[in-house]
């Protein structure tokens, strides 16, 4: 076992660990900050694939934006044991029956990844620079540039809705 | 090939490198708090701290000496690892950005050894850099929940929602600056602005981005919790902020990182548009004394343009009143956004132009 595995085996007990603790946990402050850990042990991964660009913009998008956003929301409604909500038995059920069949759709998907990928591994120990911002740059900008541009499409209409959502509130709100 | 190049000695040189990075920016961090006691005294026509020392020099010392003497107080309904957390990340956050700075050229010896004065030349510095400044909110915005404080809350809010509005602005007017230079590593960034003058025009890129310059600034305001913008430690609306239930050591984790950000922000800024260690006449001195006396020199040009920064942030904070919040978001998203995003489409149209 050369140190590249070892680092991968620690990382990844580490990364499923913190992904428990996000479903495990109570409270729900300690849930988003066990996101946060994931996110970050996540994007160790891409730097030991030297995909660097890909590990600090999941940092500064998820673990800086949104999970920032995320703590903002939990703080503002204050949940904790006193206030957490009645579930009924019908509520769990469905939620049992929801999350069994996204599981289900997961592993399916899972499974039809990796059948094929036998030669398109990347090799740790080996050098790659596939993943560097020049290489990335190039293919986002000459193979992938339809989808990508079709992808800033769809954020502008999120931004769109956001501001439209927000709009409404106001003219809602009582004149005095 | 990237893990593979860690040697024994590679390990041992990042370690003395960083350890020293990061006791110079404590120390500097240390007396940047006694200067602003003084700058204020001699903006309000006051004399500062006098008693401690000459000059009141021991004066970081003895406020020190007293947080550490200070009760410990814990609030009982608080959530006591977030609460001690929140200022441990404020801390660890403030020094993290030190370690893609290029602080002076490579210090060369007679033996042909040369010595990198850079922790890390990873290829994406300033993503780096602004991954960093997004992260430095969860310091205040932990403590301040775990502080079971309504006021603090409100400060942790307040914090949260004026870091995401300005790290916009901030990341834009970055992508201009990327745009021209070509490149996301400080060291490129930094060997571009060699000199002061490349025979068109100054090399430095405060002449050739200034509105970049300007809301960059503007927005380190914003992501250092400094006045006009601190907002989040208001303390006519808020009692302390963030760090109202904090004490002794704690509180002074949370005083003190606002100093070493303020310090790292200063470096940054002075690499980023300043020149970083470049100065007129350099190639002319680089001839006259020897290498390695060369580097620190390199290095202290850089510590004065830092600390020039740092003297601005504490002129702007004695002279300018803070914000309102409104004022504070109008300025935010309906000023510098659109003047960075305008400022990328002029970038872009010039290089353009010039590279067609």
């Amino acid at each position: 076992m050369d140190i590249y595995q070892i680092i991968f085996w620690i990382l990844s007990i580490f990364t499923l660990g913190c992904a428990i603790g996000v479903i495990m946990s109570r409270n729900p402050i300690n849930s988003v900050l066990f996101l946060i850990l994931t996110f970050f042990s996540i994007s160790a991964h891409y730097v030991m694939m030297n995909a660097q660009f890909l590990a600090i913009v999941n940092i500064i998008v998820y673990a800086g934006a949104i999970m920032v956003l995320f703590l903002f929301v939990l703080m503002l409604m204050n949940l904790n044991s006193d206030t957490e909500p009645q579930k009924n038995f019908l509520i769990q059920f469905a939620g049992v029956i929801s999350g069994g069949a996204l599981l289900l759709v997961f592993v399916a998907a899972i499974k039809s990844t990796f059948t094929g990928l036998e030669g398109k591994t990347i090799d740790l120990s080996q050098s790659t620079n596939i993943g560097l911002i020049q290489n990335l740059g190039t293919m986002l900008f000459k193979e992938y540039v339809f989808p990508f541009e079709i992808a800033s499409v769809l954020f502008l209409s999120a931004m769109v809705g956001a501001v439209v959502l927000g709009k409404k509130d106001k003219e809602l709100a009582p004149t005095e | 090939m990237f893990l593979l190049a860690i040697t024994v000695s590679f390990i041992i040189q990042k370690i003395i490198l960083a350890a020293i990075i990061i006791g110079g920016s404590l120390g500097i961090a240390l007396y940047a708090t006694w200067a602003e006691r003084k700058v204020s005294a001699v903006m309000q026509d006051r004399r500062g701290p006098t008693r401690a020392g000459p000059f009141g020099l021991l004066q970081p010392l003895a406020d020190g000496v007293k947080m550490f003497m200070k009760e410990e107080i814990i609030p009982m309904f608080s959530n006591k690892f977030l609460f001690v957390l929140g200022p441990s990340l404020a801390m660890v956050v403030a020094l993290m950005s030190s370690a893609v700075i290029p602080w002076g050229p490579d210090m060369k010896f007679a033996d042909g050894t040369s010595f990198s004065l850079q922790v890390a030349d990873i290829n994406i510095g300033m993503l780096y850099v602004f991954g960093v400044v997004s992260l430095g909110v969860y310091g205040v915005m932990l403590g301040a929940w775990a502080s079971n404080n309504k006021f603090s809350l409100l400060s942790g809010l307040r914090a949260a929602a004026q870091a995401i509005s300005y790290e916009l602005a901030l990341g834009l007017s970055m992508i201009s600056l990327v745009m021209m230079t070509g490149s996301l590593s400080l060291n490129d960034i930094v060997s571009q602005q060699h000199g002061f003058w490349d025979g068109n025009w100054f090399s430095w890129n405060v002449f050739k981005q200034p509105l970049a310059f300007l809301i960059f600034l503007v927005c380190s305001f914003a992501e250092l919790n400094r006045a006009p913008f601190d907002l989040a430690e208001c303390e006519s609306e808020l009692i302390g902020g963030y760090h109202t239930e904090y004490s002794s050591l704690k509180l002074g984790f949370y005083l003190f990182a606002e100093y070493i950000s303020m310090f790292i922000t200063s470096v940054i800024i002075s690499t980023l548009f300043f020149g970083g260690y470049n100065f007129p006449g350099m190639d002319a001195l680089a001839n006259m004394v020897p290498a390695p006396l060369f580097s620190i020199i390199c290095i202290l040009v850089l510590l004065a343009k830092a600390i020039g920064f740092i003297l601005f942030f504490m002129f702007i904070r004695w002279t300018i009143p803070r914000f309102r919040y409104d004022q504070l978001m109008n300025l935010g998203w309906k000023s510098l956004i659109p003047l960075a995003l305008i400022n990328m489409l002029i970038t872009g149209a010039v290089i353009l132009y010039f590279n067609k």
